[in-house]
């Protein structure tokens, strides 16, 4: 007996990359939308000087951290988006129930999102580093560790966001699943830039935040997955 | 082959669970009581006290197998919420979900018990040494699992949330472990030294040993509590619970 004709599918690139493009295309419409969290980058870190005081041997010490943090609550603020606009208007239960695996369209969802902001956020990271005194030799570890660190944010965001994409109180209590998550790639990226500005090279912890986002970016798609098939029952 | 697995499926069924954990109680409640006390009544009264510290070392009493069952509760909760996610069990999912605010508990009576401990020993309550700043992460992680089952209207999928999540959390406890380990070496302060000589005389270890083994026997009775408690208020409108609570109960 013939197997029944099953209709061509398109393979896996060309679901990803449609996924990938009409993200970016969505994202390119509500630009006012995607910039919100780089406002909120830079607005925040101002705040830093005016709270602690504008002496620049204290901001120097201070800047590392500062930087890192702020740009963890910026892509941890637009990590709510990811999947619940979409689950409003109900396309998400359209990419659960699409032929393409799961994992796929979460990583097309989660490399626009990167491309969105956590690339943004890496390529503004020099203004703020000037404005709080980072010495020189600090700027490429802080560049490097930011694209970096903030795949890593976005690939766990994608996971706490696929968890609470469907319920009340979501932003606060997304914050609460994944911070304690980030707390590796805080502490490395913002060792990198320290050991620089210190003079010692700053390789080994850079080394460390490539692997925790190669793990990530093998581990949580699929585990977004799963989250979103069990979060859109909220 | 059927018959070698009968066991299992009855005892996986929450009202098989029940019914054998009955059983159990009495016994679990007897070993914890007699190794509590055993072992209370020896480290704070008749260990020797320690050269350096004096009586304020046997916190350690409380304090050590805390922490060995708040760690080891979250592989509790993991390894029940992974058979959950795979096979579908709901006992499974019960056991986490009971054992989620029991390890959040415990991480939080080791950190209060290692407080209480740091201000005749370091002179402060709180400080950010490796140890202490992986339990508090640990804390937050089971709050979040917390949390999360919290935020949920809908029974089941709530489980399979959590349990992904706890995996989650699984695979990043070694790394948040190492991270910790390393950015406090970077930044270790030079006047706080931990007194854990590496080896303890054995008249001081002995008690200990038996604390361990009775707070692993009083995780295990208040799990089994916990869990028998989610059974009843998640199965209240079967027949079998009606039946209980209505006291036609025979066995």
């Amino acid at each position: 007996m013939a197997a029944p004709q099953l209709p061509e599918l398109p393979g896996l690139a060309a679901g990803y990359g449609a996924l990938l493009r009409r993200d970016l295309q969505l994202a390119w419409r509500q630009r006012g939308q995607a910039v919100n969290p780089l406002i909120f980058f830079v607005m925040v870190t101002a705040l830093v000087p005016l709270a602690v005081g504008p002496e620049p041997a204290l901001l120097t010490r201070l800047a590392p951290g500062m930087v890192w943090i702020m740009a963890l609550l910026g892509t941890l603020l637009a990590a709510d988006a990811l999947f619940h606009e979409d689950f409003v208007d109900g396309a998400l239960e359209h990419l659960v129930l699409s032929p393409q695996p799961l994992w796929l369209l979460v990583l097309a969802k989660v490399t626009a999102h990167w491309l969105v902001i956590g690339l943004p956020i890496t390529l503004l990271s020099p203004l703020l580093g000037l404005m709080l005194a980072l010495p020189d030799a600090g700027f490429v570890p802080l560049l490097a560790g930011l694209a970096l660190g903030t795949l890593v944010f976005s690939l766990l965001g994608a996971v706490g966001g696929a968890l609470t994409v469907a319920l009340g109180g979501r932003s606060v209590l997304l914050s609460l699943l994944v911070l304690p998550l980030y707390v590796p790639v805080l502490i490395f990226g913002t060792s990198a830039v320290t050991q620089a500005v210190a003079g010692g090279g700053s390789g080994g912890p850079l080394a460390l935040l490539g692997a925790i986002a190669a793990l990530a970016l093998a581990v949580a798609p699929f585990a977004a997955a799963a989250a979103l098939r069990a979060g859109i029952d909220g | 082959m059927a018959r070698r697995w009968q066991w299992f499926h009855r005892l996986g069924s929450p009202p098989g669970f029940y019914r054998a954990s009955g059983y159990w109680l009495p016994w679990l409640a007897v070993a914890a009581a007699l190794l509590l006390g055993v072992g209370l009544v020896w480290g704070l009264v008749y260990a020797p006290p320690d050269a350096r510290q004096g009586n304020s070392f046997r916190i350690i009493y409380i304090h050590v197998p805390v922490s060995f069952l708040a760690l080891a509760g979250y592989y509790v909760m993991a390894v029940a919420g992974a058979v959950h996610l795979i096979w579908r069990m709901k006992l499974a999912d019960m056991v986490m979900t009971a054992a989620a605010p029991l390890g959040a508990a415990l991480t939080f009576v080791a950190l209060f018990s290692g407080a209480v401990w740091g201000k005749p020993t370091w002179g402060t309550y709180w400080v950010w040494d490796a140890r202490i700043t992986s339990m508090l992460v640990l804390l937050f992680l089971y709050l979040g699992v917390v949390a999360l089952r919290q935020g949920f209207s809908n029974q089941e999928a709530a489980g399979r949330a959590c349990a992904v999540l706890a995996l989650v959390g699984t695979v990043n406890i070694p790394i948040i472990y190492k991270s910790v380990d390393w950015w406090y070496s970077l930044h270790q302060p030079a006047t706080i030294r931990l007194t854990a000589a590496p080896s303890m005389h054995p008249d001081m270890f002995k008690p200990l040993l038996v604390m361990i083994l009775g707070l692993y026997v009083f995780y295990a009775l208040v799990l089994i509590l916990n869990t028998r408690a989610e059974i009843l208020a998640r199965e209240r409108r079967t027949g079998w619970v009606r039946e209980l609570a209505m006291g036609r109960n025979q066995d």
